[in-house]
């Protein structure tokens, strides 16, 4: 199984497409094959639109053939994690409440894709509400990692992670609230990227936590994620959040110029109890290379980093709270019959349709946002919020990118931690932070534990520092040079 | 009810007419057929984010610097979190406390010719909520199989203005209500009818000791759809109050509902079962920061305000020549009715000003029949068309869009200035009143507007009174 196409960069297929080495539907086929070879051991998707994807492809090589210039995702076979609202597909969140759901409109992001000739290969799996770190929190049954199929893919975005990693699809688009993207992209030896918050869209992204969520990328390499980004990166005037372009959205034409000269700070609370021996050793090397190619690297210190995990347990719940309040069998999804009057009929709806962490998570905001709690737990919460911002603020006064592991462990097995929801929550203490602070952080592979499973280290830069941080990215990536394929498929 | 107070505050909520809603690009209008104007933003459908309506937060500057408020740099909204079915989202995006307008006050003039200054708390934006109507054969709500949903009117600009608990009786909350309309029309930001919830306004209304100055046990009343109705249950909900205290029974804090119907308020919850609304900023949207310059510039480019109208053109009004009744003065102040009154006599200015006043005082439609009225003016100057015969005219006008002449030939009410027509029915009518003949010439003199009068009647109201009453003195002095 070697040389298939499925398995390339969306980089080296487009120079191919462009030149009419292959065809658009050479490649859907051989996504597709690989969908069938493995999606039953995977069950990376919810939903798969393989017709949609013949035909788009089929329209893509008509088009071509008239000799009309092609965008850098055109042709390229991608999966949407489930909570990216896609119009007349199914959205279902990993939820019950949102089993048949149907959304009418598409998401930004998506839209984007879309209009420049993305091919979209289906839905993928996800933890309920994107509220988890191992996709088991799925109303559908989990995701198995492509490394070890008894193992997690980590999660929330799991699915996209574990189809990327097993070449069911080029690229994908996640969701990233608290690490969403990155601990899975790590756990699935992925590259996955979060941007500053706002850079891209969230209209159509169904919310779970709206001040800390974001659209993020999966992809098998570095400049792919370069140009996946810049595709779907850049203001919408359906999203009031969403930001100016900024520096511009070009993230390929940096990629080259390496990291000589640029400031690293290592972030010296990343490496203490609780970090595996294998991610620590994996990550330590990952920075002597960096300083081998001339990169500056110290220590730095974000003190109020250990406190971010609790801030971000008040304040996503608390806007999820609110976010969730809208499945109430009103007006779309799960409808639970016979209630005497509306007020029962919403409570019986949430109380059949969401599972167990969603619960208990707008529980908990609910919780915080009460009166005579609310300055206590979110008001208090904001307020670290803000000192971590200026943590980053101070640290990237003399740094350009700063590194740290992605998550303190490798892929966990299966229901190992499904009844502690404190040891899941350990799973993103070094992704958290980023969210707080809405700047931007990448993941990339940098070696293999003694279980031979994938290690990501995880690079993080100022707001809209994009290009750097996929420079440094990319630096680090040529340098390791690992081959990873999982098991999987070598077998 | 004498020895207590009455202290009222006053909740408005204006509907912005804008094009579009505050959050979407849902057309903002009335009466379409339902859920006709949505979509996946005022849907509340997941995904959806709002984006805030730039004309609809121009307005609610407009609104607050009409009401002297302060214009926040810096304000915010936020989430109020309920479950209603009505409410797409099950928040309605509100504001809490950082509100966009800040403080202000309001002159209100008071029946009595006073003007009394009620302060304005805060104004804010917000977003309206659907409608739901319950469907069951009886009609009634308990009784309903199942509610319908209109979105239409979900996520229409909402703003709200809060007095402070300035206002001492109905009458003065009325009137503040009122005024409020008043500057919503000069400033065209609304529709400002009650009777289509364009404006809604609920009451908080307590008593107290005549002297104290403690507030009493605050009752909140809602579902007043006109300022007759707010009136109504204003007098209700204090003298209910001031029976209960003078009773000994105690008062509890609650939200009463008014029946237009019973014409009385009933319970619909206490303050225990108030809702905890859970707010917190709103994520999806930024602060809203208005640039001081541009402040300044709808400041300045505010209308004449009703107030500012009123005292300069109660000026020109109070003019001793003009000889008008304070009463005439106050009714011609009222919307624009005291522009019309000038524009009128200044095209008019052989014409009376009470015969003018008189004219325009009774016609809400006075500004846009103004071409009309000095039409009509003229010919009841000239004698040639009684003055109440000039105010039928009018009505007819109004009714059938025809012209003066053209009504008032079909139905023959040109005065007859006749000598000898006329003559020939003052001899009848002098024929016919023999006593009331003789009573004149034993010198009292008044009764010859009894046979005056006879003589416009016989004459079917077309005769020239003061020809009549001439002709009849020529006669009876011979």
């Amino acid at each position: 199984m070697t040389a298939e196409l499925c398995d390339a960069g969306a980089w080296e297929l487009g120079a191919k497409l462009d030149i009419g080495e292959i065809t658009a539907a050479e490649v859907i086929e051989s996504c597709l094959a690989r969908v069938e070879e493995v999606e039953e051991r995977v069950r990376a998707f919810l939903t798969l639109t393989p017709e949609v994807a013949r035909e788009r492809a089929a329209e893509l090589d008509v088009h071509r053939a008239s000799g009309a210039p092609r965008s850098p995702v055109a042709g390229i076979p991608l999966a949407l994690k489930d909570v990216l609202a896609t119009k007349g597909i199914r959205t279902t969140c990993g939820s019950q409440i949102l089993e048949e759901y149907v959304p009418p409109y598409d998401a930004t992001a998506w839209a984007r894709l879309s209009g420049e000739g993305g091919v979209l290969v289906g839905k993928t799996n996800c933890d309920e509400f994107a509220m988890g770190s191992s996709t088991e929190n799925s109303a559908f049954g989990p995701v198995h990692n492509p490394w070890d199929l008894s193992r997690v893919p980590g999660g929330s975005s799991g699915g996209s992670a574990a189809a990327v990693a097993a070449g069911e699809v080029v690229w994908a688009l996640g969701t990233d609230t608290g690490g969403s993207v990155r601990q899975p992209a790590a756990l699935c030896g992925v590259v996955g990227m979060k941007p500053t918050y706002g850079l891209v869209s969230r209209y159509g992204l169904i919310a779970f936590a709206s001040s800390l969520d974001t659209v993020g990328t999966f992809t098998r390499g570095v400049r792919d994620a370069a140009l996946l980004l810049g595709a779907i990166a850049g203001k919408d005037p359906r999203d009031a959040t969403s930001l100016d372009d900024g520096p511009g959205r070009d993230y390929v034409g940096t990629l080259e110029k390496g990291v000589d000269g640029m400031r690293f700070g290592v972030v010296q609370e990343a490496f203490g109890e609780g970090v595996e021996p294998g991610v620590r050793d994996a990550v330590r090397a990952a920075v002597e290379r960096i300083s081998a190619m001339g990169g500056r690297v110290d220590e730095v210190s974000l003190p109020h980093a250990d406190y971010g995990l609790s801030a971000y347990y008040l304040i996503a719940p608390s806007e999820a709270s609110s976010n969730l309040a809208r499945y109430d069998g009103v007006r779309y999804g799960l409808r639970v019959p016979d209630a005497s009057d509306s007020i029962e009929m919403m409570a019986r709806t949430r109380g059949a349709g969401f599972g167990a962490e969603v619960k208990r998570r707008v529980m908990l905001g609910t919780y915080a946002l009460s009166a005579g709690y609310y300055e206590a737990y979110y008001g208090q919460a904001q307020k670290v919020r803000t000192l971590i911002i200026r943590d980053y603020e101070r640290a990237f006064a003399d740094h350009d990118v700063l590194i740290s592991p992605t998550s303190p462990t490798t892929a966990f097995t299966i229901g190992e931690r499904a009844d502690d929801p404190m040891a899941m929550y350990l799973s993103d203490v070094f992704t958290i932070p980023a969210n707080l602070a809405g700047v931007p952080a990448i993941t990339i592979p940098c070696g293999l534990d003694a279980n031979r499973l994938p290690v990501g280290v995880q690079l993080t830069g100022p707001v809209l520092a994009e290009a750097t941080v996929l420079r440094a990215a990319h630096a680090l990536e040529a340098d390791l040079a690992l081959a990873l394929r999982p098991p999987l498929l070598a077998a | 009810m004498a020895g207590w107070e009455t202290v009222i505050g006053l909740e408005c909520h204006v509907e912005l007419s804008t094009r579009t809603k505050m959050f979407c690009g849902c057309r903002n209008e009335f009466g379409a057929p339902p859920n006709t104007n949505v979509c996946p933003v005022c849907l509340g459908q997941p995904g959806s984010l709002p984006v805030p309506n730039e004309e609809a937060i121009r307005r609610i500057v407009r609104i607050g610097l009409a009401l002297d408020s302060e214009i926040a740099p810096h304000s915010l909204f936020h989430r109020k979190n309920y479950f209603y079915p009505d409410m797409p989202k099950n928040y309605q995006i509100s504001q809490y406390d950082l509100p966009i307008c800040v403080g202000g006050h309001l002159d209100v003039q008071l029946p009595s010719g006073e003007v009394k200054r009620v302060g304005i708390t805060r104004v804010h934006m917000e977003e309206d909520t659907g409608k739901t109507s319950h469907v069951s054969a009886s009609g009634r709500i308990h009784e309903a199989e199942h509610a319908l949903v209109d979105y239409n009117r979900a996520g229409v600009p909402l703003v709200e203005c809060v007095s402070e608990p300035d206002l001492r009786s109905p009458e003065e909350a009325a009137a503040y209500l009122r005024e409020l309309r008043a500057i919503l029309e000069a400033l065209d930001v609304s529709d400002v009818r009650m009777e289509e919830g364009s404006l809604r306004c609920d009451a908080n209304v307590s008593v107290r000791p005549a002297g104290s100055t403690e507030l009493g046990t605050k009752v909140e009343i809602k579902n007043m759809n006109s300022i007759r109705s707010l009136e109504r249950a204003l007098v209700f909900e204090r003298d209910r109050q001031i029976v209960a205290l003078e009773a000994g029974q105690p008062l509890v804090q609650e939200t009463r509902h008014w029946d237009e119907d019973s014409g009385s308020t009933k319970s619909m919850r206490s303050k225990e079962e108030a809702f905890d609304y859970r707010y917190f900023p709103e994520p999806d949207i930024p602060p809203i920061e208005p640039a001081r310059a541009w402040v300044e510039e709808l400041r300045a480019s505010l209308p004449e305000l009703p107030r500012a109208r009123r005292e300069r053109l109660g000026e020109t009004l109070s003019a001793p020549e003009l000889e008008l009744e304070p009463a005439v003065i106050a009714g011609l102040l009222s919307s624009d009715r005291a522009e019309t009154f000038i524009d009128v006599q200044r095209r008019s200015p052989e014409v009376g000003s009470r015969l003018i006043a008189s004219f325009v005082l009774n016609e809400p439609e006075a500004a846009e029949l103004s071409d009309v009225i000095v039409e009509i003016l003229g010919f009841v100057h000239g004698e040639r068309l009684s003055a109440s015969k000039g105010k039928e005219v009018l009505e007819e006008v109004k009714g059938s869009g025809r012209s003066p002449v053209e009504i008032i030939d079909e139905r023959d009410w040109w005065q007859v200035s006749d000598a000898d027509a006329l003559g020939a029915i003052a001899d009848e009518v002098i024929a016919e009143n023999p006593e009331v003949v003789e009573k004149f010439l034993a010198g009292k003199d008044a009764v010859i507007g009894f046979l005056v009068g006879q003589v416009v009647k016989k004459s079917g109201g077309s005769a020239n009174p003061t020809l009549a009453r001439q002709l009849l003195q020529e006669r009876l002095s011979r």
